[in-house]
């Protein structure tokens, strides 16, 4: 598949956003190292809510035609992206009603019920932004649950980084944010292991015999009959090298998750302080940008074996 | 009703014809223009409904050359109409035909990556996504005479490896040849079920290329007698 980097930035950024609302939320409620300040809250929910809007916002400049975008909010029974615009623009009025009962001092039951629902929003947006991607039977590389799995956690992964950084700005005690963001980044870096273990072998996928029904001997493309390439080898036909894909799940690995763990020791112990929690919080980010960018590339749709392809 | 093509692999030559009558026909039909992007430049391409590539099955001396015509498959169960988020694909229930509405298209691509037979092409100029129409606008026009209300490609195909026809009706012309020539859909296993149904090559005889001769007595004296007489 081609990355579109649009695409890439929006996953990124609204997971980033989404998981650091949640954990915003967690953190205000069980007071974590002494609890936020209603300001440093309120400050951390905008800067959540923005990283959502500029993803979404990033999301619509790949479309062909975005004056229909709004259209996309028709199809919420059966469309998973439809699904995702829902449950992001109902967090929204949810999330700022959470922050409102911050900012004026609302009763406790109207700050938590709403912060709840938010929270149970942004991992229910996210998870549909995975399940955009895992419902098509097209790209057996995305057809697996592990792929909602992976967006949940690296969202979060890359939220708790972003908390911990905050906490360390604000001079609150750093353990609990350095436990939950060793915990969420270590599963994200789990379930991404599993992942790339996975996808490495084929499984029962359709073939180029299957594709053409020709069953009976071997098939090989002579001619793809077109001069040029079309729009199904600019979508579909972008091919990464298995050398460049092993490296890249290296620097995945190195970048995104240790790294980041390697931070949150120099933290703990006190060096560098808010230096090691900024360079933690870039390399999550960049690093899931990477592993977007990857998912994206490592991605081979069926339609390749009509151009040649033995097994996708 | 069920309507959709039959393809018969075994007539098809490759010429590509039903593919530039499509592009006739459409350019100006109701999802039309199928624009084109440097059409006498140095890279031409553009939006196609219909595509026809080459192939070839086994090895020689078995070898055989199967050219395949694809466009829109028409399925049953069609993925890219339940994933448009903006309902502009959607698929009639009277006769099967899945259509763009190019008024609600958004141009988001999600259709063209749910399509495992890459029916579906973005028009860049448009910005929104086209794809085979059956020629609704020509199968039903009460002002063509009867036998030519069928798609373009059927109508212009030299070969007559096209068929157009009701899959629901058990003996129209379609189910029929379906039947007695074993047809087959494209990529079964993933559970679209197309409506489009393909015939197979037939098993031809392999023709003998051994130019050695077999031996023998009768054939030992032949080669004597052909060394002995000068011609």
């Amino acid at each position: 598949m081609h990355p579109a980097f649009s695409v890439i930035f929006f996953t990124v950024a609204s997971g980033a956003g989404f998981g650091l609302f949640s954990l915003l939320f967690i953190a205000d409620t069980f007071k974590l190292g002494g609890g936020f300040t209603p300001t440093q809250l309120i400050i951390g929910g905008i800067v959540a809510l923005g990283l959502i809007m500029f993803g979404l916002l990033s999301s619509t400049f790949h479309l062909a035609n975005p004056k229909n975008a709004w259209r996309a909010f028709s199809r919420f029974r059966t469309s998973w992206l439809s699904r995702e615009g829902v449950f992001a623009v109902v967090f929204m009025p949810l999330a700022l009603v959470y922050l409102a009962s911050i900012w004026f001092d609302a009763p406790q039951w109207l700050r938590e019920t709403f912060g709840f629902m938010a929270a149970v929003l942004a991992w229910i947006t996210v998870f549909s932004t995975g399940m955009i991607y895992a419902c098509l039977k097209t790209i057996r590389q995305w057809n697996t649950p592990l792929v909602p799995a992976n967006y949940l956690a690296l969202g979060y992964a890359s939220g708790s980084l972003l908390l911990l950084l905050g906490a360390v700005i604000v001079g609150l005690d750093t353990t609990p944010y350095i436990a939950m963001a060793a915990l969420i980044v270590s599963i994200a870096a789990v379930l991404k292991a599993i992942y790339y273990f996975w996808i490495r072998s084929p499984g029962l996928t359709p073939t180029i015999n299957t594709a053409t029904g020709l069953t009976r001997a071997k098939v090989k493309l002579l001619d793809t009959g077109h001069t040029h390439g079309t729009f199904l080898t600019q979508e579909f036909g972008f091919q990464i090298a298995r050398q460049k894909a092993g490296l890249l799940k290296v620097v995945v690995f190195v970048l995104g998750f240790a790294l980041p763990g390697l931070m949150l020791v120099w933290v703990f112990n006190q060096q560098g302080g808010q230096a090691a929690a900024i360079v933690a919080a870039l390399a999550g980010i960049t690093g899931a940008a990477v592993e977007r960018w990857l998912f994206f590339a490592e991605a081979r749709h069926v339609v390749n074996l009509y151009h040649g392809a033995q097994r996708c | 009703m069920r309507l959709g093509l039959v393809i018969d692999l075994d007539v098809c030559v490759g010429c590509h014809a039903c593919a530039i009558a499509c592009k006739e026909w459409n350019a100006s039909g109701t999802i039309g223009p199928l624009s084109d992007y440097q059409p006498y430049g140095a890279e031409p391409s553009g939006v196609w409904f219909n595509r026809i590539r080459h192939y070839e099955m086994d090895e020689y001396p078995n070898n055989k050359t199967v050219n395949f015509p694809m466009s829109c498959m028409h399925c049953e169960d069609a993925d890219c109409v339940t994933v448009c988020p903006t309902g502009a694909s959607y698929k009639r229930a009277e006769d099967g035909i899945v259509l763009i509405d190019q008024d609600k298209c958004m141009g988001c691509n999600y259709c063209s990556w749910a399509c495992p037979y890459g029916a579906r092409e973005l028009d860049r100029s448009s910005g929104t996504m086209k794809k085979c129409t059956l020629c609704v606008d020509r199968i039903y026009d009460q002002e063509l005479p009867v036998e030519e209300r069928q798609p373009s490609c059927v109508l212009t195909c030299p070969a007559h490896a096209r068929m157009f026809g009701d899959f629901d009706d058990p003996d129209s012309a379609v189910s029929r040849t379906v039947r007695e020539r074993g047809g087959f859909p494209l990529m079964p296993e993933l559970n679209y079920n197309p409506t489009n149904t393909y015939l197979p090559p037939r098993r031809k005889p392999v023709i003998p290329v051994e130019t050695q001769p077999k031996g023998g007595l009768k054939e030992s004296i032949k080669q004597f007698a052909n060394k002995l007489v000068r011609r």
